[in-house]
């Protein structure tokens, strides 16, 4: 091929890749502008601009409260699935026992069974055990959908982690929770991060099993949302989105550039 | 703790040591001493069990069967965090996150040594290898022979008694490898620690070891110096592992107070041996103890002469290497030093002498199963 095809065909390349990112990308920014309404409808383009409902966001008690609840419950769910499913993924990359792939497959099966499916029985579950509507229960209900998130890269990262480097802490008198601690931890822990940011993601943006367990006294931002589209209707709401949206970006690109920073010292 | 601190080496005892892994036996009921401060060396082709038993002193693989003592004392049921050991692995194995200093400082940290102290410590180790100005480094920022020398460092900080060396300088080209082993020397000088060190490079295991046990298949062939097993070996495996040989087949017989074996070219006669009579075995002789003369003259008075016709010559430089024809099909190696090189060439019928006292007849009995003689260049 000539230079001037290979120029040619690198636009194309270029321009269809922007078209796929613009797909993928452009119904979430639409919520941008929507926020930014003088209206309260949600015509598209807006015709004038306020900050009108970002206000109306932080006065409305019941809205910041559903933020604090799902910050709350998402870091708990955070730390309780990045801690089990560590565990897990070592139990699951160290150890041979009998069963070992059912174990692995139940541990991921919040990832394919039915989110509606778990939800019915949690609810059946909890409503017994007096839980709905419960931070712990919101919680314990979140890890579980969480845990595959965190097992899933941390098992990766412990697939290209070279144990030999175990062997050599162990010579030097380290025991084995020192290792892991102070070797093992480290060098994995790209993978925890990742696991970490995704199990709180996971729980901050769950609508499906928390509208079976909320209560008037504890909902998450998700429901609040879903109560206030079928109610309100009201640019509130993509003020919420807005919000959420720049939470997220900012917590997934802070790992982001943390794992390069890692791997690059590496 | 302060007084498994001190410097000098501990003595290392296997008894009956073995290891199975299902059907498989990786090693067999070994018996093995390093004295303390020697530099013994566990040399054998891979797969023959030295790594294994080297692994089995540190800890990391479970002893099935036999006792394992350093300094008199059981170590089996010892993690290896609680062995005091130190070992200095092929790869490295340096950790990745921090930098070379607390590389080195680990073993301290683990120890609770004190600040200062510890700084002083990874000083001294850190200068003893000759990287005193690369402390601030990552490991990932040094060359191959840097890094083994941070983990040499690593391993020696806290003067174990027991130093053990997993080939070492298997990953580093050949230059690099031939200035450490002689850091390494200089080291086991200084230290007076035990040495135990796994290789398959015999020229290693020559420069470096005190003594060297030569391992074949989970089980230990010979054990000795370097002279030992260079000029008495007393298995054919042995005889072709460390150095060349050349071999003459055929059923062993004794003869008057000496060795002797029955081949196609002749009786052969040896003042060392192990083969019983009427067993099959071979007269053993290093190459460059043959000498070639021409067949023109008459034949030769030398305790043994065999005939047989050049089919190769390799130069070497300081030496050029023949391989010989022998009648029965079968070939041997003569080696003849600069200076001292016959007329032979490719095609000569030449005799074959060479003297008693150089050879042994051993035996190949179905036990022994001695690998095909390497004929290419060392």
């Amino acid at each position: 091929m000539t230079k001037i095809s290979v120029r040619v065909w690198r636009l194309v390349l270029a321009a269809f890749c922007a078209l796929v990112a613009l797909w993928l990308v452009a119904p979430s920014l639409i919520v941008i502008p929507l926020s930014l309404t003088d209206k309260p409808s949600f015509a598209f383009p807006p015709t004038g601009w306020s900050t009108r409902w970002y206000g109306n966001f932080f006065d409305d008690p019941s809205w910041t409260g559903a933020l604090l609840s799902s910050v709350k419950v998402g870091l708990l769910v955070a730390l309780v699935a990045t801690a089990a499913g560590t565990a897990t993924a070592v139990a699951l990359t160290r150890s041979k026992f009998r069963g070992q792939q059912a174990v692995r497959g139940l541990v991921l099966a919040p990832m394919i069974v039915p989110v509606i499916v778990v939800a019915v029985g949690l609810y059946a579950l909890f409503l017994k055990a007096q839980l709905l509507g419960t931070t712990f229960g919101f919680v314990v209900a979140h890890s579980v959908l969480a845990l595959p998130f965190v097992v899933i890269p941390v098992t990766a990262s412990l697939q290209g982690f070279d144990r030999r480097l175990e062997n050599a802490a162990a010579i030097c008198g380290a025991n084995r929770w020192s290792t892991f601690r102070q070797v093992t931890l480290p060098l994995v822990a790209p993978g925890v991060v990742s696991g970490a940011l995704f199990a709180f993601v996971t729980s901050f943006d769950e609508v499906v099993m928390a509208l079976f367990i909320q209560s008037p006294y504890l909902q998450t931002l998700p429901v609040k949302m879903y109560s206030s589209v079928t109610r309100d209707t009201d640019p509130t709401i993509a003020a919420a989105a807005t919000l959420i949206l720049a939470f997220t970006t900012v917590a997934t690109l802070t790992a982001t550039v943390y794992i390069a920073r890692r791997n690059r010292v590496r | 703790m302060s007084a498994d601190l001190s410097a000098h080496g501990a003595s290392i005892t296997l008894k009956g040591l073995t290891k199975r892994y299902g059907d498989a036996t990786a090693v067999d009921a070994i018996d093995l001493e390093a004295r303390p401060g020697e530099f013994l060396t566990l040399l054998g082709p891979s797969g023959s069990g030295k790594t294994t038993t080297l692994n089995m002193i540190a800890g990391f693989v479970d002893v099935t069967e036999g006792e394992l003592l350093i300094d008199d004392k059981p170590v089996h049921s010892l993690p290896p965090y609680k062995r005091n050991i130190g070992m200095v692995f092929q790869h490295y194995a340096l950790f990745p996150h921090m930098s070379v200093a607390d590389n080195v400082a680990y073993p301290l940290h683990q120890r609770k040594v004190a600040k200062a102290e510890r700084q002083r410590l990874v000083a001294e180790a850190l200068k003893t290898v000759g990287l005193a100005h690369l402390g601030h480094r990552r490991p990932a920022q040094l060359s191959g022979g840097q890094q083994q020398r941070v983990a040499l460092a690593r391993a020696m900080v806290y003067s174990p008694r027991v130093l053990l060396m997993d080939e070492p300088l298997g990953a580093l080209d050949k230059k690099l490898r031939d200035t450490l082993q002689l850091e390494i020397k200089r080291i086991h000088a200084e230290l007076g620690t035990t040495f135990v060190y796994v290789t398959h490079d015999q020229d290693e295991a020559l420069v470096l070891s005190d003594r060297i046990a030569v391992f074949n298949d989970g089980r230990i062939e010979q054990i000795g110096t370097a002279t030992d097993l260079y000029e008495r070996p007393s298995t054919v495996f042995v005889a072709q592992f460390l150095g060349e040989s050349s071999l003459f087949h055929g059923e062993a017989i004794s003869s008057g107070g000496g060795y002797g074996v029955h081949s196609p070219g002749g009786t052969l006669r040896a003042q060392r041996g192990n083969a019983s009579s009427g067993e099959p075995a071979a007269l053993v002789v290093r190459p460059e103890r043959i000498r070639l003369v021409p067949t023109d003259g008459a034949e030769p008075t030398a305790d043994n002469a065999v005939r047989g016709r050049v089919r190769q010559e390799i130069y070497l430089g300081n030496s050029r290497k023949l391989a010989i024809d022998l009648p029965d099909g079968s070939q041997v190696l003569v080696r003849e030093s600069a200076g001292d090189i016959s007329a032979s060439r490719p095609g000569d019928d030449v005799w074959l002498t060479f003297r008693a006292e150089h050879a042994a007849v051993l035996s190949t009995g179905p036990s022994t199963t001695a690998p095909t003689t390497n004929l290419g260049v060392h």
